[in-house]
């Protein structure tokens, strides 16, 4: 029976939890380190990164050790250590992308949001950072937004504004 | 028009839900295999069907499954995938999105093949969308009865699963999947044992390419024969393409193999020619690891024939003056880009990409990125290309996966066929520093990565 330590400090929820259990159930007995990748998934959907304590917490409730976590989390670039912004525009640079404008528009978003790459805004909502093949070369330029990985393809300056203003709305809503 | 097996319903509204693809004719070929053929009737009819591995290295699928071990009491299994990140690929993304029932249609006539009972489809992480696509239609298929226990009354079970990766390139490689979906870092394993005698958890395992599996559902529906009328020489039936750079159309096209590359550039069926009314500098056929080719050798082989869309024309004069087929992943430079700065931007995906195992790929994929940005900015000189030329050769068939050999073609070609355009940058050292793409500068290797 897989179960959670009560007293760190990252408290997943019921709801959550229950997410765990659906995943695990996918692989044979004893194989429930195969959940590892996608329960960091879920757990950086919730929190937006994965801490030290949400990192123990899982290994804690696979079983495994924590550093079993930590290779896996280092490895893969789309789990962040460190918080983020809200939003963290994720655009191609890569060549197909790069063929059709891809620099400007990671030279335009730098410009326009006041930080460089990695970095957060001042008013917390927003990061970006370039980022290797999305697999929509077809469309390029394009970026991606986590957690749920919307695409926004053959982007033009003016459609980057357009939606870094969408996403200011939306966060002033919410 | 060309003839379509995979994209035949793509324009057919709601293809993507269970009842639209069933009224079309989707699950025949489950409802054929399941209930008329025996598991090896099956793999006999993908062996004779002379279909290609469809990830990029093009090995004869139905081959690939009859090496399966399969030892009493020890579960099998088929995996997918759909780590789709070799840069000029997007084909698999794109089936996924539009017809996702035909992969699981596909995986279960596969799994069936194969006495598997539970299946995993690897999707790359950042497809949430198709993650979110593929996951619906499976439970469409299992709430119609065709996934679960005794599927159609045939007695035969199969679960399928979707397994999310995390973001690296590396889990494209049949092992370090595997190794990602029993929740490892992505490490290639040695080869042997080879996944299909010790694959997942220890099992016998097959790794198939999302347009391999959905290709096997023609070919039961039509039969082997029909499907290798299709095609030429030892490239039968059809094949996605995913086509991008300075075309006026870029996209995903389904093409007969043996469509001639020019057709495929030029013709309004297809590409319809370079953007912006410029001519064609370089190609490459099948994703960023392949060799690119100039102009002259892209439409036509060095023997002066019309080369076409084949694994053999394509590789005609081998790494010298050919190419491969690879993913299908078309890049098309127009006579404004700049193969060097290409190159650079190829080199640092591979750099940035390679899991660290091996040290011919991960120190000469970071050097051979350093040399390159001297070279692109001006700063480097003459005898910078020639150790260019010798640290890709100390890559090249020396790593464990084919990572290592990947970071290589491209550097060798470029060098073969763009010598004068390497030379150029050392030669005219203010002209280069002065170009702008766009960013004030191009990322230096030694800057530490976000």
């Amino acid at each position: 029976m897989l179960s959670v330590q009560e007293n760190m400090m990252v408290e997943f929820t019921p709801a959550l939890l229950e997410q765990f259990g659906d995943v695990v159930a996918r692989y044979p007995a004893e194989r429930q380190k195969s959940a590892l990748l996608p329960i960091l998934h879920l757990v950086q959907a919730e929190y937006g990164w994965l801490s030290v304590d949400a990192m123990d917490k899982v290994a804690y409730y696979l079983r495994i050790k924590p550093i079993e976590v930590y290779e896996v989390a280092s490895f893969y670039t789309m789990f962040f250590l460190q918080p983020k912004g809200k939003y963290v525009l994720e655009i191609c640079r890569t060549g197909p992308c790069c063929l059709v404008g891809a620099e400007r528009i990671m030279q335009h978003i730098e410009t326009r949001l006041g930080v460089s790459e990695g970095e957060v805004t001042a008013d917390g909502l927003f990061s970006w950072r370039g980022v290797e093949c999305v697999a929509a070369c077809g469309f390029g330029p394009v970026l991606q937004i986590g957690p749920a990985y919307t695409f926004y393809e053959n982007l033009t300056e003016a459609s980057v504004d357009q939606l870094i203003d969408d996403l200011k709305e939306k966060a002033k809503n919410q | 028009m060309a003839r379509k097996l995979l994209l035949t319903h793509i324009d057919v509204p709601g293809i993507e839900t269970f009842d639209v693809y069933r009224k079309q004719g989707g699950y025949r070929a489950v409802e054929k295999a399941l209930k008329t053929m025996t598991p090896d009737d099956v793999v006999e009819e993908v062996k004779k069907s002379g279909l290609r591995g469809r990830g990029g290295a093009g090995f004869p699928t139905g081959m690939k499954w009859s090496f399966l071990a399969k030892p009493e009491g020890v579960p099998r299994y088929l995996v997918c995938n759909g780590d789709e990140s070799e840069p000029g690929t997007f084909k698999d993304r794109f089936l996924m999105t539009k017809i996702p029932h035909a992969l699981v249609e596909g995986m279960i006539v596969s799994s069936y093949a194969l006495g598997a009972h539970t299946s995993y489809i690897y999707i790359r992480g950042e497809m949430m969308p198709q993650i979110r696509i593929v996951e619906r239609a499976i439970a469409e298929a299992k709430a119609a009865g065709f996934l679960g226990k005794n599927i159609l009354g045939s007695g035969y079970d199969l679960e399928i699963y979707v397994q999310p990766g995390g973001g690296a390139y590396i889990c494209g490689e049949e092992t370090a999947l595997l190794e990602s979906l029993e929740g490892k870092r992505g490490n290639p394993r040695i080869k042997p044992p080879f996944p299909a005698v010790a694959g997942l958890y220890g099992c016998p395992t097959v790794v198939n390419n999302v347009e391999s599996i959905a290709a096997t559902v023609p070919i039961i529906n039509d039969g082997a024969e029909e499907y290798a009328k299709i095609g030429i020489e030892r490239s039968t039936g059809t094949k996605l393409i995913s086509a991008s750079g300075n075309l006026v159309r870029p996209g995903v096209y389904e093409i007969e193999l043996g469509l001639p590359v020019e057709e495929f550039i030029y013709s309004d069926e297809y590409c319809g020619g370079i953007a912006n009314g410029k001519r064609l500098k370089a190609m490459v056929a099948g994703g960023s690891s392949v060799p690119i080719l100039p102009n002259n050798l892209a439409t036509k082989t060095a023997k002066g024939e019309a080369r076409l869309m084949t694994y053999e024309s394509l590789a005609d004069g081998g790494f010298v003056t050919g190419t491969a087929m690879g993913s299908g992943g078309f890049i098309a430079f127009d006579e404004d880009q700049c193969i060097v700065r290409n190159t650079l931007n190829f080199t640092r995906f591979y750099h940035h990409e390679s899991c660290g195992q091996c040290s011919p790929c991960r120190e000469g994929t970071g050097w051979m990125e350093k040399v390159l940005h001297k070279i692109e900015y001006g700063r480097a000189d003459v005898a910078d290309i020639d150790l260019l030329w010798d640290i890709q050769r100390k890559i090249d068939g020396n790593t464990i996966c084919p990572l290592g050999d990947a970071s290589a073609w491209p550097v060798a070609s470029a060098i073969r066929h763009f010598r004068d355009e390497f030379e150029w940058h050392i030669l005219h050292p203010e002209e280069a520093q002065q170009r702008n793409f766009g960013l004030a500068h191009y990322a230096d290797p030694l800057t530490p990565v976000v």
